[in-house]
């Protein structure tokens, strides 16, 4: 697989939401709007880069059978970390990140590109792969979170977009939901017509 | 590609300690590194809300605060903010249980004469996109108890016989909100200083 491939794969042929369908716990929960999918999901591509990175490296010491233990605590302390930086250096957007964060220590995205992809291949296809996949599940959580702002609070990044209160259902969870299943979709069209698969 | 180590006893239970021990003081250097930003924030917000709740100021309120007991042995801080001398106002931090979710906290500013200057939310997890409208950022529905007065002002949302609006599809997050201004208000007329 080409180094272009490795990277690009992550935005539509293998996304983590619409086509792995991993992490749906933070897709569903976080996704109220574009703001929130957005820091969400660049938190998540951060830490699944770093753990990437670190898992790639280590690949060769770790003995098969306690390899899910250790890179569980690896992930953990990457959310702790950014969790305590965000905490200290960014108070704004913790505050409203803040109760998210360690939802992605139990982001199967992470745990399942470490197993799959970082525990079997070069530090350099690694990153690439961690940036891929971390940057295709923040554009997702961003068209989800905006696509649900838009539609329940008449929005988009804050900013109005129309007057009026907007279909409440959007916000609550049902409507995370209902958009996922659209985008699946759509995403699922697409990916016929450019991969004739 | 370096074959992997095999999973012999010796080998999983030294690597599993090496992984952890490493983790372990990592976070601990982080933990350091951050304590003191963690609190300056914290320092930062509270000394925010004082400033947004009460007039200005020339005193230190954290330096004078007191506290007010209230029902089942609880207390809540007041800062008094003082313009050469005189109180101009009390910030008081309290909280409410009657919101949506868990316990939230809010800063109410009152004047001497128990006079509401303005709120401010220090934190809350009532629902994103329908509880939060609370806060200020979210727009100006909590403005609406500014410069009220809770001995001729009802302080319940209009559902429940009052006269505060509540929030569209959030009643008890709004519910929560006034609970607790009425809990400080309650505190402050019987125990706070006037002057």
């Amino acid at each position: 697989m080409s180094k272009l491939k490795i990277f690009t794969k992550g935005f539509l042929k293998e996304n983590p939401v619409f086509v792995l369908l991993l992490g749906m716990c933070p897709v569903l929960g976080v996704t109220t709007s574009a703001e929130n999918g957005l820091g969400m999901g660049l938190a998540t591509t951060f830490v699944l880069l770093m753990s990437n990175i670190v898992v790639s490296l280590i690949k060769s010491f770790i003995p098969d059978k306690v390899r899910i233990p250790s890179y569980i605590v690896i992930i953990a302390s990457f959310v702790t970390i950014v969790e305590l930086t965000m905490q200290a250096f960014l108070p704004e957007l913790f505050d409203s990140l803040g109760i998210f964060i360690p939802l992605i220590v139990v982001n199967c995205v992470i745990l399942g590109r470490a197993e799959a992809f970082a525990s079997k291949n070069s530090v350099l296809d690694s990153i690439l792969d961690g940036l891929g996949m971390g940057l295709g599940f923040a554009l997702a959580l961003t068209i989800l979170g905006a696509l649900r702002e838009i539609l329940g609070s008449g929005a988009i990044f804050g900013i109005n977009v129309y007057s009026g209160d907007g279909a409440l259902v959007f916000v609550l969870a049902p409507g995370a939901f209902i958009v996922l299943g659209y985008l699946i979709a759509l995403s699922n069209k697409l990916n016929k017509k450019l991969y004739n698969k | 590609m370096a074959s992997k180590k095999e999973s012999t006893f010796i080998n999983m239970v030294l690597t599993l300690f090496i992984v952890t021990a490493v983790a372990a003081t990592t976070l601990g250097y982080i933990y350091e590194l951050t304590k003191g930003p963690i609190e300056a924030a914290k320092r930062k917000k509270t000394l925010k809300a004082i400033a947004n709740v009460t007039p200005a100021f020339d005193n230190i309120p954290s330096d004078e605060i007191y506290m007010l007991a209230i029902e089942n042995d609880d207390s809540l801080v007041c800062y008094p903010s003082r313009k050469d001398g005189k109180l101009v106002g009390t910030a008081i931090s309290t909280y409410t249980d009657a919101g949506f979710t868990e316990r939230f906290y809010i800063m109410v500013g009152f004047a001497p004469d128990g006079t509401i200057i303005n709120t401010a939310i220090l934190s809350h997890k009532e629902t994103p996109g329908l509880g939060d409208k609370m806060e200020k950022k979210k727009g100006n529905w909590s403005n609406q108890v500014n410069g009220k007065n809770p001995a001729k002002y009802k302080l319940k949302v209009k559902k429940d016989g009052g006269d505060v609006d509540g929030i569209t599809a959030a009643t008890f997050t709004s519910r929560g909100f006034v609970d607790a201004i009425d809990l400080a208000y309650k505190a402050y007329m019987k125990g706070g200083k006037h002057e």
